[in-house]
């Protein structure tokens, strides 16, 4: 064998070098960037982590769900309803916020796995509907569509006002910085290396002596309970808990950050939503009709790009990227 | 000592009676093929006994222990191993990936070092070692089929079930499966359908022969060359 070969360990040890350059592009960018932009910067790296959450589904399981709001509402409703009824603090939020979406996930896993393929996908949307409806239901301590706000007083943690731009920035970045870390150890461990054998032939992998059903099963409650994180932190750090984050809408962005930076790489659903984010941004600056120029980039990367483009990057020049 | 055998196997599709009534027992160590033509039943016998397919009625025993109702993760996990008689391997993955799948699977061997020497071990086993790197779905036809033979090489196996091996193989590469066989034979105990009438001569201790789902004959590869039941059944009709 010719010494040049790749091995397994060098690649784990580039990708590792890969996000943590990345983490310190993000950290480092908030002393150049303007307000505007990184208070962008901000919420787009929540929205990652749930897209990250999804990607580790849809991307690397090849579980397509359409419900994974429900998952992102049960974290963001678990900090919310605990911090807003029983006056916890943000940490003991936080943990009842991913206490709650990993339970959902796991319940919710455990019904919806016994179907596959399109039946998953329409079981999936129907549980979050489900869900929607319950927080309707339960307006009197949800305040349903119109939301209610955690107040700045208790948007406090260790000293540091989470409302406070620079500290809401950093703590975004942090906490992009655990799941993307946490990310990128899960798919390159023998676990995530079983998941995508998964989604690449089922059949083989159970005949390998693996056990399909539990894998999908931990894939689902891993996948719920980071996208719960996110809804969790969301609330934290932009101080709002609503039903809106529940409906379809709030299902279909992941899908859509993860399909355009590429479903199956630890990067892609980062640059997906700060691609879809500031397209939408940008292009409602000039037309009113912003969402036909996002629906128009889709087509187009549909059609030229289905790997997303971190797909591409895989592809054409870094064949590592995890 | 009898390391695997069924009572009574049977599998019905809808009135259909693929395998019917089989009693089969199969001795450690030994290489054991199951021959017979088109439709006879060979595939769903061995899918039977690994649990990729459920049987319709009877027992199936591994290791002492009755497996009938356990999955077939569960009966891979007791120790054996079981390649497809249509390729079927993780395409889109590495040569290595692949195996490193089959490896990391068994004896709970998640340090890499460990991974990474029963990986080399097996594609050394078969002569993939220099397409490591590779793409598996990029492999010839005959290269896959090899890559699968090292995924069960890679699970070290006590039982090892192999659905026509040899079908797409070239002359050499058929030549050098023989003597993989052989020097598997004794640790592993193997189980082969085979098509290629040489291949089962050269290698096998005893052939079962079946025909609409039942066992026809049993025997050394020269009884079942003089069986002529056998050629019947090959044939459609006696020469005697």
């Amino acid at each position: 064998m010719s010494g040049s070969i790749t091995t397994p360990t060098n690649n784990k040890a580039k990708a590792l070098g890969l996000h943590l350059l990345i983490i310190g592009v993000l950290a480092a960018s908030f002393l150049i960037l303007p307000d505007y932009h990184s208070g962008i910067i901000a919420r787009v790296l929540i929205l990652a982590i749930y897209a990250m959450g999804y990607n580790l589904l849809f991307g690397y399981t090849g579980l397509l769900s359409l419900g994974h709001a429900l998952f992102f509402a049960s974290g963001m409703y678990g900090l919310g309803l605990a911090m807003q009824y029983l006056h916890v603090s943000p940490l003991i939020g936080l943990i009842a916020g991913l206490g709650f979406a990993a339970f959902v996930s796991a319940v919710v896993g455990f019904l919806a796995l016994r179907t596959a393929g399109v039946a998953f996908m329409i079981v999936t949307l129907m549980f979050a509907q489900a869900g929607y409806l319950t927080i309707l239901l339960l307006g009197e301590y949800t305040r349903g569509d119109e939301g209610f706000v955690i107040k700045q007083s208790q948007r406090i943690v260790a000293g540091f006002d989470l409302t406070n731009a620079t500290n809401r920035y950093y703590v975004s970045v942090l906490l992009f910085a655990i799941s993307l870390l946490l990310i990128g150890w899960i798919v390159q461990s023998g676990f995530g290396k079983t998941l995508v054998a998964i989604r690449e032939n089922e059949e083989r992998a159970r005949m390998l002596g693996y056990n399909v059903q539990l894998h999908k099963w931990l894939a689902v409650v891993i996948s719920g309970t980071m996208s719960g994180s996110a809804g969790a932190a969301y609330a934290l750090l932009f101080g709002y808990v609503g039903g809106t984050f529940a409906t379809v809408q709030y299902s279909i962005f992941p899908l859509l950050y993860v399909l355009l930076g590429g479903a199956g790489t630890t990067i892609g659903p980062l640059i997906g939503a700060l691609f879809m984010f500031y397209l939408i941004d940008i292009s409602s600056q000039f037309t009113s009709a912003y969402l036909l120029v996002a629906g128009v980039a889709l087509i187009l990367l549909t059609l030229f790009a289905p790997q997303g483009l971190a797909g591409i990057v895989r592809k054409r020049v870094i064949r590592w990227l995890p | 000592m009898i390391l695997l055998s069924t009572s009574g196997l049977t599998k019905q599709y809808s009135g259909l009676t693929a395998v019917n009534d089989v009693n089969f027992s199969l001795p450690q160590g030994q290489i054991r093929a199951i021959i017979g033509p088109n439709g006879a039943g060979k595939s769903t016998f061995v899918g039977m006994l690994s649990g990729k397919i459920p049987s319709t009625n009877g027992t199936v025993i591994f290791k002492d222990k009755d497996i009938t109702s356990l999955p077939a993760h569960k009966r891979i996990a007791l120790g054996m191993a079981y390649t497809f008689q249509i390729t079927s391997i993780f395409s889109s993955l590495s040569v290595h990936e692949n195996v490193a799948l089959a490896a990391r699977r068994i004896s709970n061997s998640t340090d890499s070092k460990t991974v990474a020497q029963r990986v080399a071990d097996a594609l050394d086993r078969v002569n993939l070692t220099d397409r490591y790197e590779q793409i598996a779905g990029d492999l010839s036809y005959g290269h896959q089929r090899l890559l699968e033979i090292a995924m069960g090489l890679a699970q070290s196996p006590s039982l090892f079930i192999l659905d026509e091996p040899t079908q797409g193989l070239s002359a050499e590469e058929i030549e050098s499966f023989i003597k993989l066989l052989k020097n598997l034979a004794g640790d592993t105990t193997i189980l082969l359908i085979e098509h290629n009438m040489d291949v089962v001569m050269a290698t096998a201790d005893l052939i079962t022969v079946l025909n609409f789902g039942e066992v026809l004959a049993e025997g050394s590869p020269a009884e079942i060359r003089a069986n002529i039941d056998v050629q019947a059944a090959y044939l459609g009709t006696v020469n005697a």
